[in-house]
């Protein structure tokens, strides 16, 4: 190491220096997308510090650092999973079919706003709203059709879905029942992870503590009921999105996770049981080493966290196994075909980072919901990358680039900090520090600033973003765009009615009584809510009853 | 006294992406400006309402949740339901807009439509050239 | 809109025109006198509420649940909410906080013809108010509201403005550690007239009730030490100079949960009769009279400022004063000398 240490300064003494007096560089100092500084190069000096069997070792192995399985994508690629979802579930599963013809493994399901907050279609807060940004579901007969010829057997299917997480959870199981699928054999992952809504996403409807007990209602009876359906996907993507920074988006999903795990084990569920069943979504972003730095830190961070804080025995507990989704927020609407090449450089950040499924962008969607054609590219882009680029065919390629290593550790390291700052805030507890978190607007403030500082970077030219703040072009735009049919409402609407007036409306007062006794007495409200969806409740008239008994939650204004 | 600009930064609708609004927010207070933001899920009535009490200059709405042309036309015609006179704000839109409704919102009485990636710098140059405008052509 | 427009439709209960001409009066339009001397007459019905204290204890959702109260009780509510604005750029960020209620709890206070909100920047000035905040109070009052809330910047100085313009001041705080020295240091125990411990659900409530009822009791114990002294000393107690808001009127400490709605309606309560209580000791008339005292010295003093302007060479004066050739005692012998000569030919 010394002769290396002697060569550096050597090398920066004789060569670097004379040179950047006589040639300069574009920038005083060179920053990742998160604003890490980084060096003109790295070498093992940089990473002496690590130990590589401890810290980077073998993928398949603790601490997992290089991938969750020895030999990753020489086994089997990724899910390529295309989040989808417009209109009525007529629409949405004609869409799904196309996917799944043109080579898609895995459903992602995009819900409308109202099926998101918990509202049925015919609610005034609805209007406008129907099956514009996803599929407007009312009832399990939205779900009958919106499956219809789709085994459950044979897919594995995604759920963007938090507030109602445990309704549409229940809707899938009836779904296998009704196909006489067992519930034991179904695959697929509710999002249900409310701490994020809090931080970012906003899609807010209890008070965060009786959100965090259905999710932990969910946990429990899951891990019962359907052990091969991950019952959370922990998720930075929004948290990135609201304009985060990755070490943020990595810090606070970690701790997010944490806390999860923190109140599952206040509950007595065996961790070791409920673990293969947590999952994580993060966002992949335009600084492609930052974005596989981050991937490589958080699996190494998960597997410490699971094995020496929480005692997981079994090694699959250590595993931190996630989707990706490409940033939406680095799309732009200006020469919208741009967006094909960001979202393949974020994509490979995603594969050379391991993930296990992921969902990349399409070129035209800072303008609409996206086209087939647009859809098309978008996964035709990871079929490239799976087939065409060879980087699968080796596992975690990048490590041992000192580069690489270095920035996974600092991501690491910085994401600690911050990990440690919100223990603090919970005097010791993870779980009370996020709450805390959320009350005091910590979260939201630090999300906010970061936001604000990028967007003065592009005000002020600092951040070159192709095409808006440079190159740009006067242009005409004519993309297709796809509109949502203005009827969809109405047909909705009248769907509802329908199914409202054919069921057994005592079966569904009976079912919504136990779900209130449930809530009230603190039982587990799966039970009660499985029943409801069965008897063809609305998520509405369900959700309506968890809000009476646990009240709203009004989100103080952070800016 | 000069008098200050206010601003009212509305979230209509049941999105939940604030980040835009947000943003612009502050850095149409750094110019200068006086901001009310709303904060989430406001329907076209509240909006409408806070817009003539506090007696704004500028209206500007933000939605991701494509229910723009449902929900901006109904904020308008609360203004003018409340007493207030649409013709000497500015009535602003941004959010995932396709360019066939960016006409279709023009046609409304909206003033201006931001898409993504729109420098703030730009939306602050319209306001304080296309306000004073507006308002010169109402009185005339 | 014409003046004649505007008092009109503010004195009929248009909305609108409430909303213009606070617009005018805010940013001083010259229009602005004429519709104050208008409506004047029309004010002193209203019950003017103030509520400071620190960032973050909870002000402004604590002003939405009393609005609720309030509404529940057939009151026409007006609120005023001040926010720090940039003495610099001038900018602001406004009401960006309560604004009442979450979705689906929707009691439509937002849309209630019975309620109006306004937010005001304090552009700069210290204190917690904005320059023109008693103004606007006067013309939410004409327009008719029976409570009217002011809801102080918060920014965690010294607020104590607020006795200015309100009739009832509410002091907020929550337990937390610090509390005490901090409370101390603003002089916030010398103007409330009401203490709410907010966020009392977390731990350590108890601790800052007892510790408040404590100083607010001390401060009675040394009335009654005063006025044991000599005659003159106890002759100035009675008069109120020293300590007019503790002689029979104990500050209440009310404990709130202003989230959940927890002792809103004891904190309505205390408003009402802490009103009460006012009107029957005549206490109400003479914090009115001090108001008007002091606003009506303001505008004299304005003027007078401004015939000075008009009517003197101020300027030389002022430029032989830079030279050391007068000194300032004589200068303004001069001026005032110059005005009275010259006011006259108004």
């Amino acid at each position: 190491m010394t002769r290396i240490d002697e060569k550096r300064r050597e090398w920066e003494e004789k060569c670097l220096k004379p040179w950047l007096q006589k040639a300069g560089q574009r920038e005083e100092r060179f920053e990742t997308l998160s604003g890490v500084e980084v060096k003109t190069v790295y070498d093992p000096l940089d990473i002496e510090h690590l130990d590589f069997v401890k810290d980077i070792g073998y993928p398949g192995e603790y601490p997992f650092t290089r991938g969750v399985y020895p030999n990753m994508y020489r086994g089997r690629l990724w899910t390529m999973r295309q989040f989808s979802g417009f209109g009525t579930a007529e629409d949405t599963n004609r869409r799904w079919k196309m996917l799944l013809e043109e080579g898609e493994t895995g459903l992602s399901t995009a819900f409308d706003f109202p099926t998101l907050m918990g509202v049925d279609s015919d609610d005034p807060l609805a209007d406008g709203e129907v099956g514009k940004v996803g599929v407007a579901i009312d009832t399990l007969k939205d779900f009958e059709i919106l499956f219809d010829g789709i085994p459950l057997d044979q897919v594995s299917t995604s759920f963007t879905i938090n507030p109602p997480a445990g309704i549409i959870l229940a809707m899938y199981v009836a779904i296998a029942e009704k196909q006489r699928v067992p519930k034991e054999k179904i695959r697929g992952t509710i999002q249900n992870d409310m701490l994020k809504e809090f931080h970012a996403q906003n899609t807010l409807v209890l008070p965060p503590e009786p959100s965090l007990k259905i999710i932990v209602d969910i946990f429990e009876w899951g891990v019962e009921n359907v052990p091969k359906f991950n019952l959370i996907s922990i998720s930075g993507y929004h948290i990135r999105e609201a304009g985060s920074t990755a070490v943020q988006e990595l810090a606070f999903t970690i701790a997010d996770g944490m806390a999860y795990v923190e109140a599952a084990i206040e509950r007595g569920i065996d961790i070791d049981r409920l673990a293969p069943q947590l999952s994580f979504f993060f966002n992949s972003h335009n600084d492609f080493f930052e974005e596989i730095a981050k991937f490589r830190a958080a699996r190494r961070m998960w597997a410490k966290i699971m094995r020496d804080e929480y005692g997981a025995k079994d090694p699959r507990s250590w595993w931190l196994k996630f989707h990706t989704q490409t940033a939406g927020c680095s799309l732009t609407a200006q020469q919208p075909l741009n967006n094909v090449v960001r979202t393949t450089i974020q994509a490979m950040a995603a594969v050379l980072g391991g993930t296990q499924s992921l969902h990349t962008n399409s070129f035209d969607e800072a303008w609409a919901l996206p086209s087939e054609e647009a859809v098309r590219v978008a996964l035709r882009t990871q079929q490239i990358i799976a087939y065409e680029s060879g980087i699968p065919n080796v596992v975690d390629p990048l490590a041992g680039s000192y580069y690489v290593e270095w920035l996974t550790d600092k991501m690491e390291k910085l994401a600690w900090k911050y990990i440690e700052d919100i223990r603090k805030m919970g005097d010791g507890s993870m779980l009370r520090g996020v709450l805390r978190g959320i009350e005091n607007g910590f979260f939201v403030r630090e999300i906010s600033d970061a936001a604000a500082r990028y967007q003065r970077e592009i005000e002020e030219g600092k951040r070159i973003v192709v095409g808006v703040n440079k190159f740009t072009i006067e242009e005409e735009l004519r993309i297709p765009i796809l509109k949502v049919d203005p009827e969809v409402q109405r047909r909705q609407i009248e769907r509802l009615k329908k199914v409202k007036a054919e069921r057994d409306n005592e079966a569904v007062r009976e079912a919504l009584e136990w779900l209130r006794s449930a809530a009230e007495n603190d039982e587990n409200v799966m039970p009660p809510i499985m029943e409801a969806v069965r008897s063809y409740a609305t998520i509405g008239e369900i959700m309506g009853v968890l809000k009476e008994v646990y009240g709203t939650y009004k989100k103080p204004i952070i800016i | 006294m000069e008098k200050k600009i206010r601003v009212l930064v509305a979230k209509v609708g049941l999105d939940g992406h604030d980040r835009g609004a947000k943003v612009l927010a502050r850095f149409l207070r750094d110019s200068g400006f006086e901001v009310i933001y709303t904060g989430l899920h406001r329907t076209p009535q509240e909006v409408a309402m806070a817009a003539v009490d506090e007696d704004v200059d500028v209206v500007g709405i933000s939605l991701h949740s494509g229910a723009h042309l449902a929900l901006v036309p109904k904020v308008i015609n609360y203004i003018r339901e409340y007493g207030g006179n649409p013709d000497e704000m500015l009535i602003l839109v941004g959010g995932v807009i396709p360019t066939d409704d960016i006409v279709e919102l023009k046609k409304m009485g909206v003033d201006e439509v931001f898409i993504p990636g729109t420098p703030i710098s730009e939306i602050v140059e319209f306001i304080k050239t296309k306000l004073p405008e507006k308002r010169k052509k109402n009185e005339s | 809109m014409k003046v004649e427009e505007l008092v009109e439709g503010l004195l009929s209960g248009n909305r609108r025109a409430l909303a213009r001409a606070i617009t005018y009066v805010e940013n001083e339009y010259p229009e602005s006198k004429e519709i104050m001397k208008r409506i004047f007459t029309n004010t002193g019905k209203a019950h003017i509420v103030g509520l400071t204290g620190f960032p973050g204890v909870g002000k402004s959702t604590l002003v939405s649940k009393l609005t609720e109260e309030f509404r529940k009780r057939g009151k026409k509510v007006g609120i005023i909410a001040i926010d720090p604005g940039s003495p610099f750029t001038g900018g602001a960020l406004l009401g960006d906080r309560l604004r009442l209620d979450g979705m689906d709890s929707r009691k439509p206070l937002w849309t209630d013809p019975g309620v109006f909100f306004r937010s005001m920047s304090s552009r700069g000035r210290a204190g917690g108010l904005a320059a023109k905040t008693g103004d606007v109070v006067r013309l939410l009052d004409a327009f008719g509201f029976d409570i009217i809330l002011v809801e102080t910047v918060g920014a965690g100085q010294s607020e104590v403005d607020i006795i200015e313009v309100a009739d009832t001041s509410v002091v907020v705080m929550m337990p937390e550690t610090g509390d005490e020295i901090q409370v101390n240091k603003a002089g916030i125990l010398e103007i409330g007239d009401i203490y709410v411990v907010n966020k009392a659900d977390l731990g350590g409530a108890e601790k800052v009730e007892r510790w408040l009822r404590y100083m607010l009791s001390l401060d009675e114990e040394s009335v009654q030490m005063l006025s044991q002294m000599t005659h003159a000393d106890e002759a100035r107690v009675a008069s109120g100079e020293f300590f007019e808001r503790r002689k029979g009127w104990c500050p209440p400490v009310i404990k709130t949960v202003a989230d959940k709605g927890e002792g809103i309606a004891e904190l309505a309560d205390a408003i009402e009769r802490h009103f009460k209580y006012m009107e029957e000791t005549g206490l109400i008339e003479k914090r009115r009279k001090e108001r008007v005292k002091r606003e009506l010295f303001e505008i004299v003093m304005n003027d007078v400022i401004k015939l000075v302007k008009e009517k003197t060479n101020y300027r030389d004066v002022i430029a032989k004063l830079a030279r050391n050739e007068i000194d300032p005692y004589t200068a303004a012998d001069m001026i005032v000398e110059e005005v009275l000569k010259n006011a006259k030919e108004r």
